[in-house]
């Protein structure tokens, strides 16, 4: 937590803290985070959040398959991850403590709710001793809270299961005091959400307040205090990875002018995407929830031949099913984004849990020769922009764009610098003309982007389908040179889209000894793990992939800049193996992690280091 | 003179004719196949509703029925294998000033593309969906399908089908369908009918051609196409009339126990009178369920037109109500709503 002792009213100094909540589901984790990271935004600190949800709706109660969790990642600069070790563990019950001691830092804090640390609870835990009690936690700072206990007894007018229900606003009380932030916020916040049930604000408020004054009376209570924030100047708001997805593609719509029509059918992680859209029918989204994933994509480009920016959102299962409708939008050359929020596979595999080894289905799962761009988002914040640049792809080049997001970007939230509309890049679609012959396969000589003549114009009737047709006047055909023809002017549309892709970027010094690899939703980590080894004299670089197919032109000059190449990925080594079909001669080697986890920075780190030194 | 339709797909200017939806393909279709007929059928009525001729859309999926959109000039989709209702839907809903056709057939609709099959009808999306029932798989060359009565002996039933067939209707009906009409492939002008019925229903229509598939299921419909017969084994109902067939005009349905049954007027003091009326606009299924899988007579025409609400009119209603209540205009709005904070230089 980069600790600095300063006088400043007795408050250790820090610049960055990670803080998770834990509990059952029951126990108000959620709201706590929210009401947090909601002050923490108006105070101007940069933050990461990220939800930590047991794969069953409703699990029994101090289980701990049934915790859940909420992760705070906070500072006064730029923050990349919601954070691998907790600063600050906040547990409301002994399950969840269990679940979660692993990854609290050497000397962290915890904070326990010790009403909940009950005989019963412990055992439900499958705790053979009290850990409170046992001396295991001695090499952390353990605050001891009743918070349950006392929030019955300060709300005595409520029933007794509503007055306990406010104990997070208690610790959340001994939290503000921790870090020095004044209450008003998180009173806002509270007035905001109870409105018109006066009881459950002043219960609420006084759990708060009473949780602030109860930890004065703490001994060695740990306080600390944060500087002033280094972010850029502008407006910003908190997102979800999900809700920037569904606001890029709305914002790409608004852009092109076009609607935008969504068929997709709910499936974790990706469900959020069109549970987003489906609320903004004032600006005229139309989301089609179809039934099942075949016709989520088959409708969607059903709404492209008919005009409409369409996309489809899904999680890997779910691209599986979609497969043999992409080579329909491939050949029929309509433009469509598919968002594919990666998920740990095979087959249903791990809903809630992380992975990026959706790369090889998205650049190679189809029958035939169909290309498809792959654009791959590296944040949370990202995905806004990233669906944007997708939507913009797909419109201008009449070619279907995979998203590749990941449940770990999706669900996770961070901080966003609201663009203006005004500034994004214009998108024109190459609408055909209604005065010109319309030929569907005729190209244009730069980009091979057919012309989209949309039904209703007079004039353009024409007929598009999966059956191969012949160059520039789009007849049945099964003409042998003309198939050879066509395959190739596919492939070379979406090679030429290349030109479109800003140059890659490597961050870093030119001759470094090692060069990272990174692609997607890893980015933050990755930075994390180069900014510390730089900071400890390491001599490494790092490259970032955003566009994933076709490579950005400058990549075979990137990647001989570095003395090692190491290719971190949350697969078996897709994007490594990728890498090395097109350059063959550089040695690529690889960190790759398939437990439906993030990477920690830390074992980044380690990788890294021990490549260095081998 | 036929009635007109009014909705908010835009009319042509000009008069049309079915000339104006030739197309300079030329047609795959076996000679003989009970496909030619349905196709200049459905050129004719495109030119009787009078839309304008860029706002008719054809879909189609697989089979020798879905190569459809090619023969007619309009703006066509051949999609894949079961997929044509569920493109079509996004086409629909994506612009719904289009008329949209689906050409499909019993193995497209009915096997691989069930699924989407039964959801639209659900939706009652504003579609017309003609399913050319061959009993068969052409394309693929003589396999079974979902509607071959059970027995048929095909390519991978040689020792006979051990299935039950669907009836078209009876699904559609169990997808609370809104329209349900039946024709025959050889029977142009009914067909032209009826497709002009479907048009002008506001809903999804599902009309199901029995055709006749010479190479592969030649005779599937003999009894009921034969000339000697025809007339006793085919019913053609029309709504508000009483529902009356036979060679000789004197045979008709009764309601009998909860049953339809066949009785002869003149006989057992049975008269016109008490010949059940078709009603094809009641919401009430069970007349309609009854009429769509009767085998003796068989019945044709439209046997379901009721009315309710469409998917894509819902739709538009939900966006303009909800963008007239919103303070929401425009992304940039929706960018800056909620809790947002600046950070000052
Ligand atoms: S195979 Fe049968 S259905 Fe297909 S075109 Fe020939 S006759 Fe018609």
């Amino acid at each position: 937590m980069n600790e600095e002792t300063t006088p400043m009213s007795g408050r250790k100094q820090v610049n960055d803290i990670v803080i998770k909540f834990v509990g059952d589901s029951g126990d108000g984790i959620q709201l706590s985070g929210n009401i947090f990271a909601d002050t923490l935004a108006h105070i101007g600190l940069d933050m990461a959040t990220f939800p930590d949800f047991p794969a069953e709706v409703r699990a029994p109660r101090n289980t701990t398959f049934g915790v859940s969790g909420f992760q705070i990642h906070f500072s006064n600069k730029k923050v990349l991850t919601p954070g691998d070790e907790y600063d600050v563990l906040v547990c409301f019950n002994p399950a969840s403590l269990k679940v979660n001691l692993k990854n609290v830092k050497q000397g962290g804090i915890i904070i326990v709710d010790s009403s909940n640390f009950t005989p019963r609870s412990l055992e439900t835990a499958g705790y053979t001793s009290n850990p409170l009690e046992d001396n295991s936690l001695d090499n952390y700072i353990v605050l001891q809270i009743p918070a349950s206990e006392m929030s019955i007894s300060i709300n005595s007018d409520l029933d007794k299961k509503s007055a306990e229900r406010t104990k997070n606003m208690y610790i959340l009380g001994v939290l503000y005091n921790m870090f020095g932030f004044e209450l008003k916020p998180a009173i806002n916040y509270i007035n905001n959400k109870f409105k018109n049930t006066s009881q459950l604000i002043n219960a609420n408020l006084k759990s708060l307040e009473e949780g602030y004054k109860f930890s004065e009376t703490l001994k060695n209570f740990p306080k600390f205090y944060l500087a002033k924030c280094e972010l850029i100047p502008g407006k910003y708001r908190d997102i979800q990875g999900n809700v920037a997805t569904a606001w890029g593609l709305m914002a790409a719509a608004e852009k092109a002018g076009l609607h935008l029509f969504i068929g997709s059918y709910p499936i974790t992680p990706a469900t959020e995407i069109l549970v987003e859209l489906s609320k903004h029918r004032e600006l005229g989204v139309k989301t089609f929830q179809a039934e099942d994933e075949i016709a989520g994509i088959t409708s969607a480009i059903g709404a492209s031949f008919a005009g409409a920016l369409a996309a489809t959102t899904t999680s890997g299962p779910g691209l599986s099913l979609k497969v043999e409708a992409m080579g329909l939008a491939v050949m029929t050359e309509l433009p469509i984004v598919i968002v594919d929020v990666q998920r740990a596979g095979p087959s249903t595999g791990m809903p809630t849990k992380s992975e990026q080894a959706d790369l090889y289905m998205s650049m190679f799962g189809r029958n035939g020769e169909a290309p498809i761009p792959i654009i791959a988002a590296s944040s949370s914040v990202d995905c806004f922009f990233a669906a944007f640049e997708a939507a913009k792809i797909a419109l201008e080049h009449m070619t279907p764009v995979i998203l590749l997001s990941d449940g770990y970007i999706g669900l996770g939230s961070s901080v966003f610098r609201i663009p203006k509309m005004a500034d994004l890049p214009e998108i024109r679609p190459p609408f055909a003309d209604p005065n010109v012959k319309y030929y569907p396969y005729e190209r244009d000589d730069e980009w091979y982007v057919r012309k989209w003549a949309i039904p209703g114009t007079p004039g353009l009737q024409h007929r598009v389908g999966g059956l191969e047709k012949s160059d520039i006047y789009g007849e049945v055909t099964t003409d042998a040179k003309n198939h050879e023809k066509m395959v190739i002017n596919r492939e070379e549309k979406i090679k030429r889209i290349a030109h479109k892709w800003p140059l890659q970027r490597i961050t870093g010094p030119e001759d470094a000894d090692l060069l990272v690899v990174s692609w997607g939703g890893t980015k933050g980590q990755v930075e994390g793990a180069i900014q510390n080894l730089t900071t400890k004299g390491y001599r490494i670089s790092h490259t970032h992939f955003r566009y994933i197919n076709p490579l950005p032109l400058n990549t075979h000059e990137i990647l001989k800049s570095g003395k090692k190449v190491i290719v971190c990925e949350l697969n078996r080594g897709q994007f490594a193996n990728i890498l090395r079909m097109n350059y063959q001669d550089i040695e690529f080697h690889q960190y790759n992690k398939v437990q439906g986890q993030p990477f920690t920075v830390r074992e980044l780190e380690n990788a890294f280091t021990e490549l260095l030194n081998s | 003179m036929k009635k007109s339709i009014n909705n908010t797909i835009p009319k042509s200017d000009v008069p049309l004719t079915p000339k104006d939806f030739e197309s300079d393909q030329i047609i795959r279709w076996c000679p003989g196949c009970g496909d030619h007929m349905i196709v200049n059928s459905l050129k004719k009525v495109f030119a009787e509703i009078g839309y304008k001729k860029e706002n008719y859309v054809v879909v189609s999926g697989i089979g020798c029925s879905s190569r459809l959109p090619y023969y007619v000039n309009s703006y066509g989709f051949h999609g894949i294998h079961g997929r044509a209702n569920a493109i079509a839907s996004g086409v629909k809903i994506a612009n719904p000033k289009l008329s949209i056709w689906v050409a499909t057939g019993d193995g497209d609709s009915l096997a691989i593309g069930g699924n989407h099959f039964i959801h639209v009808v659900r939706r009652n999306l504003d579609m017309n969906i003609i399913l050319f029932n061959n009993q068969i798989y052409g394309l693929t060359k003589g396999q079974y399908s979902p509607t071959s009565p059970l027995g048929a002996v095909t390519k991978t039933s040689p020792y006979g089908t051990i299935e039950h067939p669907f009836t078209t209707g009876e699904l559609v009906l169990g997808a609370q369908g809104t329209f349900f009409a039946r024709s025959l492939d050889i029977l142009v002008d009914l067909t032209t009918n009826v497709l002009f019925e479907a048009a002008s229903h506001d809903g999804t229509s599902v009309i199901e051609i029995f055709q006749n598939c010479v190479i592969f299921n030649d005779g599937a419909y003999n009894e009921i196409t034969n000339k000697e017969n025809r007339d006793d084994n085919v019913l053609i109902v029309e709504d508000g009339q009483p529902m009356i067939f036979g060679k000789n005009k004197d045979k008709g349905l009764v309601l009998n126990n909860f049953n339809l049954e066949v009785v002869t007027i003149g006989e057992n003091g049975i008269t016109e009178k008490d010949i059940l009326v078709h009603d094809a606009k009641t919401p009430s299924p069970f007349i309609h369920l009854m009429l769509a899988k009767m085998h003796h007579p068989w019945v044709f025409g439209v046997i379901r037109k009721t009315p309710a609400p469409t998917y894509d009119d819902l739709m538009e209603e939900q966006i303009s109500m909800v963008k007239a209540k919103s303070n929401i205009k425009c992304m940039d709005d929706l960018l800056n709503s909620g809790d947002t904070w600046e950070i000052k230089e």
